[in-house]
């Protein structure tokens, strides 16, 4: 049986800055998960990714990453490593949770 | 200590030049990321979880108080007051922007620094015996040697594209403190049957995801034979390592698949040709290396003062039980300071505290300072008589935790609160079992033992080589850590064995102290370290404390 599709969202790093970001639906990046677009199917996720992959000039190494619906039906981290890539380091104050 | 010359200071000077016009092209679009990729990590630029992050070598791990300014100038302008001192005797910037990465290296080549060769598969920063030039126990000060090598390696056209990363660590004393036998080539200075200094030359050692103990491929090389000697082998490495399985390509797999005394004689047959046609690097090349490295001139004079403070003052005493160790001059000591906080990340100095220790080694330290793999800053030459007042500086600076080769003084990798190949994060592990052992108050009770942690199985952490050590990995979406007992990097280096399935972070300090209340309650008098009672015992008991808890036999029932 193939393996149930999960939701996705394309995330990179900014060329510049080196921090993390999520590609919009007006094709754009922005720094909060809350921002992505969601692939709900893999051909959609696939041109998605396409399409980031275009903005070479803007990002590093775009990539799907998994993401569950939460409230308001905003995406959240399904694993821990997107999880942290949402805050920042956890020994220090540093990243994303200082900036929000 | 050693001083570019004109030629080194053009050849640095030419690569931030070279660089800033790479960076320029990446930012105008001229230049692809797969195109630019390779171009910033041979300057060290690597792109993390959060950030770029910067890897700036350390030669040998010495630095004077200048660089050392430096870098405090460097993390506080364009980091974010910090830096991380790595078990590679590095440094790494944590939070640089890409278009203030030359200027970073423009302010590193004003203080004879780079982070050239600090990543890619060629022949990295040559690590040393962090007490070099010091230690009671030397044969002779390694750092000319490492320094020879440096300039031998870098840029060095047929070790650009190896098949894989290439590490060497050097030792000059029969003490190993640089883990020479987990590197792709250990050098450990010996005395031929004549006297004279050469090197037992070890290959084949390395942690990763295939451990392995590097093996001896001679016993004596004379000092002179050495570049046309290592010339060999990295020739039957370059010709016959393996290029077509990345996990393979180190030259432990090579020497494992081949076999000692076939690698043994491949090398012999390169090394003969090799000498023949090697002229060797000019005499006073060797020499002004030599002089650059002479002792500095110690001051002899004889005082009471160290033994005083250290009477009057129990927590002083305490210190230099643990965080001074005998040099080779019976009026000095050799001064380690711990970055190891109890609660803190092992291996981060703050801008504040880098000057702190620039002004200690000006004022007190012969100007030099050295950088551990074992993440902690050495003054290697402090009058002892000065100690006393080096140590209240350092208490100001909260500098002067004494725990040195403690539970507390733990490796940790930066794991994944910043490295993009991390499986699970090491520091949050580190800080809890640092606090946790300092409230149970039994640091020194427990005695000698090195705990190292991993966040992947590449192991910057040394995990394979620790007392106690631990690898962070993903076990199906959760943060999961393995256990292994008994390993040691010294002379007498083995890799420690797995003590069976991992642990959730919650259940793992449990588990670890378990480890450590059953060695308490196993050894033989408090003289026997945890490394003498494990290798005594076995690793059984330690297993039944770990397993054999209620709550798993409940679960087994």
């Amino acid at each position: 049986m193939a393996r149930e599709y999960k939701p996705q969202i394309v995330t990179a790093n900014d060329l510049f800055e080196g921090d993390v970001v999520y590609f919009t639906a007006s094709h754009d990046w922005v720094r909060d998960l809350g921002g992505a677009v969601v692939a709900y199917s893999k051909e959609a996720a696939e041109t998605l990714l396409g399409h980031a992959s275009d903005q070479q000039d803007k990002v590093v190494g775009p990539y799907l990453a998994e993401v569950v619906m939460g409230e308001d039906n905003r995406p959240e981290p399904a694993h821990f490593r997107e999880a942290f890539r949402t805050r920042g380091p956890s020994n220090y104050f540093h990243g994303k949770q200082a900036e929000a | 200590m050693y001083k570019y010359n004109d030629f080194d200071e053009a050849f640095v000077r030419n690569r931030v030049a070279e660089f800033r016009e790479q960076v320029e092209r990446r930012v105008d679009g001229s230049l692809t990321e797969d195109e630019f990729k390779p171009l910033r990590l041979k300057n060290g630029l690597y792109l993390q979880l959060h950030a770029y992050m910067l890897r700036v070598a350390v030669p040998y791990g010495t630095l004077n108080s200048t660089q050392m300014r430096q870098l405090a100038l460097i993390a506080e302008r364009f980091d974010k007051g910090y830096g991380h001192f790595t078990t590679r005797q590095n440094i790494q910037f944590n939070w640089p922007r890409l278009k203030d990465v030359p200027e970073i290296l423009e302010l590193l080549a004003d203080v004879e620094m780079h982070a050239i060769q600090t990543s890619g598969n060629c022949i990295r920063n040559v690590t040393a015996d962090h007490f070099a030039g010091a230690a009671l126990d030397e044969i002779e000060d390694p750092r000319p040697t490492a320094e020879l090598l440096r300039q031998w390696s870098t840029d060095h056209p047929e070790f650009q594209y190896l098949p894989r990363k290439f590490k060497i660590a050097i030792t000059g004393a029969p003490n190993d403190r640089a883990v020479t036998k987990a590197h792709d080539i250990g050098l450990r200075m010996v005395r031929s049957e004549a006297g004279d200094p050469g090197y037992e030359v070890i290959v084949g050692g390395g942690l990763g995801r295939t451990p392995m103990v590097g093996k001896t491929v001679r016993d004596f090389l004379p000092k002179a034979d050495l570049l046309p000697y290592l010339e060999a082998i990295m020739q039957v490495y370059n010709l016959s390592g393996r290029r077509d399985n990345k996990y393979k390509a180190r030259i432990k797999i090579l020497v494992h698949e081949t076999g000692l005394d076939e690698i043994k004689e491949m090398i012999e047959e390169a090394f003969e040709r090799q000498k023949r046609d090697f002229r060797g690097p000019p005499s006073e090349l060797l020499e002004m290396i030599e002089e650059a490295f002479a002792p500095p001139l110690f001051d002899n004079t004889q005082s009471l003062a160290f033994d005083h403070a250290q009477e009057a003052n129990p927590a002083f005493r305490s210190f230099v039980e643990t965080n001074v160790a005998a040099h080779k001059n019976p009026a000095y000591g050799i001064v380690s300071v711990s970055l190891k906080p109890i609660g803190g990340t092992p291996g981060d100095a703050t801008a504040e505290q880098m000057r702190t220790l620039a002004d200690l080694a000006e004022a007190y330290g012969h100007d030099e300072l050295r950088v551990s793999h074992e993440q902690n800053i050495i003054l290697p030459h402090v009058r002892k008589a000065d100690i006393p007042a080096v140590y209240a500086r350092l208490r100001e600076a909260g500098l002067a935790t004494a725990n040195i080769g403690l539970v507390s003084d733990i490796i940790a990798c930066p794991g994944m609160d910043y490295c993009a190949l991390a499986t699970a994060r090491s520091i949050p592990i580190a800080q809890q079992i640092s606090t946790r052992f300092d409230e149970l108050k039994l640091e020194r009770e427990i005695g000698p033992l090195k705990i190292k942690i991993s966040g992947c199985i590449n192991a910057c952490g040394h995990h394979h080589v620790g007392h106690i050590g631990i690898l962070g990995l993903d076990k199906a979406g959760k943060e999961n850590y393995q256990i292994t007992l008994g390993g040691d990097g010294t002379e007498t280096a083995t890799i420690g064995e797995r003590t069976g399935p991992g642990f959730d972070a919650e259940d793992l300090i449990q588990a670890i102290e378990a480890i450590i209340e059953t060695y308490l309650g196993l050894r033989e008098d408090t003289s026997e370290t945890f490394l003498q009672a494990y290798r005594r015992v076995g690793a059984e008991p330690f297993k039944q404390a770990i397993y054999a808890r209620p709550e798993d036999e409940a679960r087994a029932a």
